[in-house]
């Protein structure tokens, strides 16, 4: 990233796209403060974050959650365990109400009976769900997906775009996209943003970019290999 | 010369910055073990997956290595003493307790779990489960390296016991049957050379055994890249490092203790 300057509003889905390794999934983990820039700041509602240490970045991880490309369940536990993890570690919920919340957010993403199964048992994108549950387990007020329809057939791909609209409609969380599927980006986006070369190049209303007199955001959007960006080798 | 030199140099600041690593992770790990929440459930999974891991392999090794050592050691006395069976007991036990068991355990531990720590560690870094723990205000090195760090260190002396138990038994099997000496004999010889010191000092040093197996492992699966090969590079490395360190370490402890 090279002087990135990015504002995500509150309670929307943003969406942002770009080229394969141009920084997005970077830019995620950023924003929940996996990686620490080398200048400038990272500020969740206001306070800013690339100072902060582990201790005081927990606190507000616990107010994020993230759906990771491949999922990243945990191998060696089952998807009740995966799901509850947050929730046995920072509620104060007993067992039995860990339980219930987890068949809740399970529900949520279309998912039942699958508490006992580990994620090797699992489809990918049962996987994807299973994550997205275990994301929403602590009902986050910032939500985070890093290419959530990657890897997926088209078929499971829109379930994936119609749980993240209803998901985004029911809680109302701050939504932060990353991926390169156009079709994912208008249906589930408010807002959408496009990284090139380290920097947000524009950013809009999907109308907004499909209108877009960009000839770079042009040539990204209709999938064209002819254009002004080059794909070297 | 200028090349040489460029070399050599980049050589020792890359052994520097890995030694660095290890003890900044061990720090943090010694660190985290005091610190709340205390999973003792993830401690005792860890050691069970360990004994029984590793149970199959300490007896062969142990009891061959009591065979092996009493085979030679009785075959090399009796050419200048006559019913040298009748010492076996007092060296194969000190040889055992005091060095055998302690490093041969410890290198084959180094082998079978610490490869599965830095196997498993490496493969939740490029698959992003790390990165999942983060993002779920988990310490990594907490939740990951303090069960197996505790679990090592916790096991390591308990099979040393083992396997001082069985090679002696072995050099036992040997003594009476190849070379004929008594029962009796050889627990003669072993309580009159075998002192209570010399088995705890042979088990504290499997404690340090248990914490470079386990650090070594844990640092090497978090500094893993680059999907299934960075996985079996960090694996193999695990068990190279890991067995150079006890072998060291085995000589400073030695020289300390003795």
């Amino acid at each position: 990233m090279d002087s990135l300057d990015l504002e995500i509003p509150e309670k929307q889905t943003l969406v942002i796209i770009g080229r394969s390794g141009c920084g997005k999934s970077v830019l995620l983990k950023h924003i929940i403060g996996i990686i620490k820039p080398d200048s400038g700041k990272v500020l969740i509602n206001g306070q800013d974050i690339s100072g902060l240490g582990e201790r005081e970045m927990n606190k507000i991880r616990i107010k994020m959650g993230m759906l990771f490309q491949g999922a990243a369940l945990f191998d060696s536990l089952t998807v009740e365990e995966n799901v509850g993890f947050a929730l046995s570690r920072f509620s104060k919920k007993t067992p039995a109400e860990i339980k219930k919340t987890v068949k809740e957010k399970l529900a949520l993403v279309g998912l039942e009976n699958v508490e006992d199964k580990k994620p090797s048992e699992l489809s990918g994108g049962m996987k994807k769900r299973v994550g997205l549950a275990r994301a929403i387990a602590m009902d986050p007020e910032i939500m985070l997906y890093d290419e959530p329809t990657t890897g997926l057939d088209p078929i499971m791909s829109d379930v994936i775009n119609e749980l993240i609209a209803n998901l985004q409609s029911k809680l109302k969380m701050t939504s932060v996209v990353v991926t390169h599927d156009m079709k994912s980006a208008y249906r589930i986006a408010d807002r959408i943003a496009v990284m090139y070369e380290g920097k947000i190049l524009e950013e809009g209303t999907p109308e907004q970019i499909q209108g877009t007199k960009s000839a770079v955001v042009k040539q990204f959007i209709t999938g064209s290999s002819v254009g002004p960006i080059q794909v070297l080798g | 010369m200028e090349k040489t030199f460029a070399y050599i140099g980049k050589k020792v600041l890359l052994f520097l910055s890995e030694a660095g690593k290890l003890a900044s992770l061990f720090g943090q790990i010694i660190r985290l073990s005091f610190q709340k929440p205390f999973d003792g459930k993830m401690v005792l999974q860890q050691m069970i997956l360990i004994g029984n891991k590793s149970f199959g392999v300490v007896t062969i090794t142990s009891i061959s290595t009591g065979m092996i050592l009493a085979l030679q050691t009785g075959t090399a006395l009796e050419r200048k003493i006559s019913g040298a069976a009748n010492m076996l007991g007092g060296v194969v036990s000190l040889a055992l307790t005091r060095e055998l068991a302690p490093v041969l355990i410890g290198l084959v531990m180094a082998g079978k779990i610490g490869s599965a720590i830095a196997a498993e560690i490496g493969t939740m870094e490029v698959t992003e489960q790390v990165d999942a723990l983060k993002t779920m205000a988990a310490n990594p090195v907490k939740y990951l390296g303090v069960p197996r760090f505790l679990a090592a260190i916790l096991m390591l002396p308990v099979l040393t016991i083992y396997a001082d138990v069985l090679g002696t038994f072995g050099g036992l099997v040997v003594s009476l049957n190849t070379f004929e000496g008594t029962s009796a004999g050889f627990l003669e010889s072993l309580t009159s050379y075998l002192l209570t010191g010399d088995v705890y000092k042979g088990l504290f040093k499997t404690v340090f055994f248990g914490a470079i197996i386990a650090v070594v492992g844990c640092q090497r699966g978090f500094e893993t890249e680059g999907g299934a090969e960075g996985v079996g590079k960090a694996t193999t490395s695990s068990v190279v490092i890991s067995s150079m360190l006890i072998l060291v370490t085995d000589y400073i402890l030695t020289a300390f203790l003795w």
